[in-house]
């Protein structure tokens, strides 16, 4: 690999400084559960996480391990499963600052930095409770018409954006697919970390059929190999969402003793499934 | 074929909300208003386009999550669902938690994209099967999104419909009230007003809400439930066992 490093999932996560301000994407769209591991292994604190726009069972380990002390997010769910327990508890014991947000506020401060500028308006939010706890966002009138009032938002500019894709080739350059979310946060994020499935031959720019889902690799600082690097989360079309293992997530992070024996047995999983 | 069970009733009663819509979006975690969007689509001859956010054969965007609020500012969707944890009589929806926030008793996952899409998609349906008073109260403890807004604020969007597992309300934004439309078959005005904890207007007598007729009920029996499958297997199995 000339242009970056393909590296180990230690290695990666060792970039992950404390405080840093995290971007992660909602469960759908290529989750480095992996790599999720590996950081609250290597005990990180004081993240301040960004969900884009949401998450789930991410968010809900990485503050289960006391890893988070600020979250800024639209939702934080296990869908089916329930309620976000170690969130939950979190708030309830006051040990997590919540910055509520709404889903395309996210999106819109991540293209503030995505452009370098400092701030953006955008419709809605007017009269809501979501704005009325957010000192950091302001509502002016329409420069251009008068009687106009507009929400403007400051740029979001993560220090790391980590995500898990498909592929990568041998140049760093990473094949995200439909997956543009992963793409908005690598353009906004000031380093840019990725798990892959595999690493493929050739350049996925110079294939016109690929070439336009594909994350430059000058927008990424580091990879890491991670087979089934998104369990227990479904991958796209790769594999699906592992229910069982989840169903004892939702049991077992009721303690911190129950979290830590999930990341335990996590490593098992993750060996038995590769 | 046998009577049409609460689920088909709402999946029917949802496509008649969204007739003549142009394009209707299903956000995430909603297989009945998903089922009632892929029938008002069937329904349509193939005129109208249905989004289904979480689904593949249903989705066309490329651009990722941030495509649907741009199409919403645009004006591109004609109607969305919402629902709530709580809603309140001038249709204020909170998706957030019970009581003084921060210090939330009870936190539900958070306000999504209901803080911006409530003001831009002009016939927004609340959704919300139960209807309880723990549910449907006198105000919400915090305001994910406002059912209205003070003039002059930018909101060509707004509640037009709310639909639970008793009956049917229809929401005068000039009024800032809802009015009982229907009440569902099995179900009577008193336990609306038993379960409501917001005062509403109610003609004299309230029509019983349709029942979907033998073709309708054939539709959701097969080829809705056949597409609805795709997204929410689960659901659809219990569509079939109803």
């Amino acid at each position: 690999m000339s242009a970056i490093s393909l590296t180990s999932l230690e290695t990666l996560v060792a970039s992950i400084p404390d405080g840093a301000l995290l971007a992660v994407p909602k469960d759908t769209s290529g989750v480095a559960m992996a790599a999720t591991r590996a950081l609250v292994r290597r005990g990180v604190r004081n993240l301040h996480l960004v969900c884009v726009p949401t998450s789930g069972l991410q968010a809900d380990l990485l503050i289960g391990a006391g890893a988070v002390a600020v979250v800024e997010t639209s939702a934080i769910t296990l869908g089916e499963f329930g309620t976000a327990p170690c969130f939950n508890a979190a708030l309830r014991n006051r040990s997590l600052h919540i910055l509520d947000a709404t889903c395309p506020a996210i999106y819109a401060a991540l293209q503030a930095a995505e452009k370098g500028i400092p701030f953006i308006p955008l419709r809605g939010m007017i009269g809501t409770d979501v704005l009325r706890h957010r000192a950091d966002w302001k509502v002016i009138d329409n420069p251009f018409v008068a009687g106009d009032p507009i929400v403007v938002l400051p740029a979001i500019r993560p220090d790391v954006a980590l995500f898990h894709a498909r592929c990568a080739d041998r140049e760093g350059n990473v094949f995200i697919g439909k997956e543009r979310e992963v793409l908005l946060m690598a353009h906004a994020a000031k380093t840019t970390l990725v798990t892959v499935e595999e690493i493929v031959e050739g350049n996925l720019l110079a294939d016109p059929a690929r070439g336009g889902a594909v994350l430059p690799a000058i927008y990424v600082s580091a990879i890491a190999i991670a087979k089934r690097g998104a369990w227990p989360l479904a991958f796209a079309d790769q594999y699906p969402m592992d229910d069982a293992a989840i169903t004892r997530y939702m049991t077992m992070a009721r303690s911190a003793e129950g979290i830590a024996q999930f990341l335990a047995e996590w490593d098992g999983g993750v060996q038995a499934a590769a | 074929m046998s009577e049409a069970s609460g689920t088909e009733l709402l999946v029917a009663v949802i496509a008649r909300l969204l007739q003549g819509c142009a394009h209707v979006a299903v956000g995430a975690s909603s297989p009945i208003p998903g089922a009632g969007a892929l029938l008002a689509r069937l329904q349509s001859g193939g005129a109208m386009r249905v989004t289904v956010l979480g689904s593949q054969k249903n989705n066309f965007f490329t651009s990722g999550g941030v495509e649907l609020f741009d199409l919403a500012a645009q004006g591109r969707i004609d109607a969305f669902f919402l629902g709530g944890g709580q809603i309140d009589g001038q249709a204020n929806i909170n998706l957030v938690g019970t009581g003084d926030y921060p210090d939330t008793p009870v936190r539900w996952p958070g306000s999504f994209g209901s803080a911006y899409l409530y003001f831009l998609i002009p016939r927004v349906i609340l959704f919300r099967e139960e209807h309880t008073r723990r549910v449907m109260v006198p105000k919400v403890d915090f305001i994910s999104a406002p059912g209205v807004s003070d003039a002059g604020v930018h909101r060509p969007g707004g509640p037009h419909a709310l639909l639970t597992g008793l009956g049917l309300f229809s929401f005068d934004r000039a009024r800032c009230r809802f009015r009982l439309d229907s009440v569902h078959p099995g179900h009577s005005v008193e336990e609306i007003r038993d379960n409501t904890g917001f005062e509403f207007d109610c003609p004299a007598h309230v029509p019983s809400t349709p029942a979907p007729d033998a073709s309708t009920l054939a539709a959701i029996r097969n080829r809705i439930r056949g597409d609805i499958a795709e997204t929410y297997p689960q659901f659809a199995a219990r569509l079939a066992a109803a």
